[in-house]
Order: C-alpha cells, then sequence, then structure tokens
C-alpha cells in the first residue's frame, strides 16, 4: 500500500538530519546540562547552541527562548503566567473564537476563576476583524492572544496589525506560532509579539519538545516550579537530545523556508484546483485568498458525506488526512473552528483537511486526485442526503433542517 | 478502533440504496453527531422480504445500517422489532465506546420503517 501523509499540521516526521545529531545524545553524550563535571560539560554547549538557532529562526536574543515540553505547555505558560504577574493590573484576556484548545480551555479556566475573557468572533472565511479587536480592549485588558495561523484551515492571522494595537495600547501580545513556524517568515521584532510559542514536531523535530519566546522584560509567573533550570523559567531537567533535534529543525527551517514554503504552495495549489475542478458541490473552509491561508494547508467540505467516513476510506488507499467531523475528535460536537465560521453543521461534519509537508511530491497529489473523486462519489450515492433536490418537500432534508 | 466486521460492512456494506414503492420508510437522525439514517423495507404476509437503507455517517453509522439490513431480511415483524441496536452493535462483534450511542441507530430506523408500514398498512 502507498502511504501519503497529509497530515502534516497534526505532526511531521523527524527530519533524516535532525536525527542524526539527536542519536550521540542518548549514549555518548548523556550528561545532565545542569552537572558541572564532564558529562554535564559535553551537552550544556549544545543546548546553547540549539537556543540560537532557535532564537535566530524567530529573530530574538537566545536568552529570550526557553525550552519547554510542548506547544501545550508554552501557551499554559504564557496565558496563565501572565495572569498571575498581571493580576493586580487587570483581568481581562481578548483572544478569538478559533484558537487552539491549547489557549481555549486555557481561558475558560481562567473565566472559572475570574478573569474575563472577550473571543473575537471571525467571519464565515475564519477573518477576524480588527475593529472589533481594538474595541474590546478595555483598562483591565492585560493580554491579548492570538494566534499566527490556524491549525484547521491555515488562515494566517494579521499579526503585525494585531502588534501594533496591542503596542498602542501597552498591552501584553501572545501568538501561539506552532502553525506558522517553518513555514511563513515569523520575526518577533517585526510582529511586535511578546510570548510567543513553537512546537517541535510540527517542523521535523521530534514529539515533546518546544519552546516559548519570551521578550525581555516580560514578567511571567512560573508554571513548572523545581530547579534553576533555564535561568528559574522553566524547571526540569532539559529534553536534550529533542532540544538540540529542535535547534536543527529550526536552523534547516531557516534555511530552506523560502524553498519549502514554494513547493508545499504549488502543490497545495494543484490539488485545490484538482478537487475544486473535479468534484462539484464543495466548500473552501478557510479564506478564499490563498495568499492568506498558510501554503500547505487546505480544508474543504463535500456536501452530503461525513469526514470519519471519508477518511476511513481515504486511509484504505494510504492517505493519511484529517477531519473536523465530531466522530474523529472523540467528542460530539463538529470542529469549533467550523463552527466559529458558521460553516452549516452537515458541512462542518464533512471538513476535512489535507495538510502538506516538504516531503510531499507530486505524484502524492496526483494520486488524491486519481481517487478522491470516486471515494466522495461512493458515499454520496450512499447518502440520504445526496440528490434528493427532484423530490418535493423531502423528510430527510427537513431532518437536516431540525439537526 | 474499529473491528473487522465493522470494517466489512463499512468498505462492501450490504443493501445500499432505494426500493421503489416500499411498503415502509424510517429515518432517525442524531443532533449531535448528525448522522441520519433511512431505512425502507419491502414486507410480504408479514415477512420482511426486502430492506435498503442509506446513510450519513461514519463508519460506524455506515456498518451498523448495513449489518441491521442482513439481520432484518426473512425475519417477522414482530421479530424484527426485537432487533436492538445493542444486537447490532453485538453482530458487529462491538463499537468503540464512544460510538455506542451516537451512531447506533441502524434498528432504531428499521422500527421506525416498521411503524411507517403498519401505519400505511392498516
Amino acid at each position: 500500500m502507498k502511504r501519503i501523509y497529509l497530515d502534516n499540521n497534526a505532526t511531521t516526521p523527524v527530519e533524516p538530519a535532525v536525527l542524526e545529531v539527536m542519536l550521540p545524545f542518548f549514549r555518548e553524550a548523556f550528561g545532565n546540562p545542569s552537572s558541572v563535571h564532564w558529562a554535564g560539560r559535553e551537552v550544556s554547549g549544545a543546548i546553547e547552541t540549539a537556543r540560537e538557532k532557535v532564537a535566530a529562526l524567530i529573530n530574538c536574543a537566545p536568552a529570550e527562548i526557553v525550552f519547554i515540553g510542548c506547544g501545550s505547555e508554552g501557551d499554559n505558560h504564557a496565558i496563565k503566567g501572565t495572569c498571575e504577574a498581571l493580576a493586580a493590573k487587570g483581568n481581562h484576556i481578548i483572544t478569538t473564537t478559533v484558537e487552539h484548545p491549547a489557549v481555549l480551555e486555557t481561558c475558560r479556566a481562567l473565566e472559572k476563576k475570574g478573569f474575563d475573557v472577550t473571543y473575537i468572533p471571525v467571519d464565515c472565511d475564519g477573518a477576524i476583524n480588527l475593529a472589533d479587536l481594538e474595541r474590546a480592549i478595555t483598562d483591565k485588558t492585560i493580554l491579548i492572544s492570538v494566534m499566527w495561523a490556524n491549525n484547521e484551515t491555515g488562515n494566517i492571522y494579521p499579526i503585525e496589525e494585531i502588534g501594533a494595537i496591542a503596542r498602542k495600547y501597552n498591552i501584553r501580545f501572545h501568538t501561539d506560532a506552532v502553525q506558522a513556524v517553518g513555514k511563513l517568515p515569523v520575526d518577533v521584532q517585526k510582529a511586535g509579539v511578546d510570548l510567543l510559542v513553537i512546537s517541535g514536531h510540527k517542523i521535523g523535530a521530534p514529539k515533546g519538545v518546544g519552546a516559548l519566546y519570551i521578550r525581555r522584560g516580560t514578567r511571567l509567573a512560573q508554571f513548572m516550579h523545581g530547579g534553576h533550570q533555564e535561568r528559574g523559567r522553566r524547571a526540569g531537567t532539559h529534553n536534550v537530545a529533542g532540544i538540540v533535534g529542535l535547534g536543527k529543525a529550526c536552523e534547516l527551517a531557516a534555511e530552506h523556508l523560502k524553498t519549502r514554503a514554494a513547493h508545499m504552495r504549488r502543490l497545495r495549489d494543484r490539488l485545490e484546483q484538482g478537487i475544486f475542478a473535479a468534484i462539484p458541490e464543495i466548500k473552501l473552509n478557510g479564506h478564499p485568498d490563498r495568499d492568506q491561508r498558510l501554503p500547505n494547508t487546505l480544508n474543504v467540505s463535500f456536501a452530503y458525506i461525513e469526514g470519519e467516513s471519508l477518511l476511513l476510506n481515504l486511509d484504505m488507499y494510504g492517505i493519511a488526512a484529517s477531519s473536523g467531523s465530531a466522530c474523529t475528535s472523540g467528542s460530539l460536537e463538529p470542529s469549533h473552528v467550523m463552527g466559529a465560521m458558521c460553516v452549516e453543521v452537515s458541512l462542518a461534519h464533512s471538513s476535512t483537511r489535507f495538510s502538506l509537508g516538504h516531503e510531499t511530491r507530486e505524484e502524492d497529489i496526483d494520486f488524491v486526485l486519481q481517487v478522491l473523486p470516486e471515494t466522495v462519489q461512493r458515499l454520496r450515492d450512499m447518502s440520504p442526503l445526496y440528490d434528493c433536490k427532484k423530490q418535493q418537500n423531502c423528510s430527510t432534508c427537513q431532518t437536516v433542517k431540525r439537526l | 478502533m474499529y473491528t473487522d466486521k465493522v470494517m466489512d460492512h463499512f468498505t462492501k456494506p450490504r443493501n445500499v440504496g432505494e426500493i421503489e414503492n416500499p411498503d415502509g420508510v424510517g429515518e432517525v437522525g442524531n443532533a449531535s453527531c448528525g448522522d441520519i439514517m433511512k431505512i425502507f423495507l419491502k414486507v410480504d404476509n408479514d415477512i420482511i422480504t426486502d430492506v435498503k437503507f442509506k446513510t450519513f455517517g461514519c463508519g460506524a453509522a455506515i456498518a451498523t445500517s448495513s449489518m441491521v439490513t442482513e439481520m432484518a431480511i426473512g425475519k417477522t415483524i414482530d421479530e424484527a422489532l426485537a432487533l436492538s441496536n445493542q444486537a447490532v452493535a453485538e453482530a458487529l462483534d462491538g463499537l468503540p465506546a464512544q460510538k455506542m450511542h451516537c451512531s447506533n441507530l441502524a434498528a432504531d430506523a428499521l422500527h421506525e420503517a416498521i411503524k411507517n408500514y403498519r401505519e400505511t398498512h392498516k
């Protein structure tokens, strides 16, 4: 069976060059970087080299980078740490309705502790209105948190403009850049962000490592209490191999950013155009202007069919994609992002995300375009929603309207 | 996550389609999960002679629909009414826990079709 992996927004394979630089740190250079002896000294330098590489990718000082365990940790640390540190200043957070659960659920937890959160809505393309954001600011606002790019739709948010608004009102600005880093130029100075989260496994480093950018002078309550690692900002023994891998992945991302983005963009556009040419009655979820989306992401709803059954069918061909369907989320609700964009519920259930990687090949896209139309048609032929327009007052359509 | 039997019925669903001039039609929908199942019946002398289905839903929804058609054909109306969602799930060697309540409605759709048959064939 072919193995076509189009779920790179979920995770990516570790790049061979990344794995290679990691391997010595499991066995030969196994020391604890906090130790003074030879074993510790052998690895502490590698941590600092990795820090420089991460910093170079997003244009900050190495001292502003803190290594963390995952993207969710970074978002929790940035948001809760801000709320705790700035509680005397105010209790209001502004975010959006389409954030990753690492941000949304953190905000909901803070609401229970007495913080007020404004969730800026999005339009049907998933875009936010900056005037809404500016209007939401009060003298109690202590944090604006907006993702750089959305994991489901690929939509890119106007981070520089939001950064300018945050500066104007002297409000701290956090961005979950987990999906943007490695796919777009990310410059924390230009963007005016104070806190930014990177996840290793989205950019060819292993799972279990990430980085939090903390702008110099940003007061943040400690999230993980314990040892003095990371200059007291993040306790816990360093994941040395993971950190070294993250450094290498960031180096590669910086080196190949343009060519990889162009490659993914060309193939993504081909996939998008091919699907829209071959399959009727489908809906793009996300910004219609491809420049406003990540170069690798395509999210489409196929009317009359449900996402999980489409994914299972694609999986039988060896094609890995993902869905906003309730059935794939473990919850009963379809994707909150589709909900926020007011995507009609049966279309939300069929939303399907293809996220390409720089390793995606032309023939992978050809194969998807070859099997997808017949797969969709097969499921449509099975669906009571399909082809019922000829019937007056179709009872099934009435059922759908009730849902 | 799915048993081999579920995957078998999902990939090769039995009795997909509609019956022209059916003796009964039943439909159930589940708002939270978004599954919709429609069952068509042909009844002869109190025996279910043919069942077809159309389903919008996940793998479990399609597999349970397919399975219930196989289980119902040849049964009397009363036997078919005794078929439960649980029995359909068991015939598929079980469903994942989160699917039991949302995508396991095929017997309900069959019962709706029988109800419709009885109402229209008094």
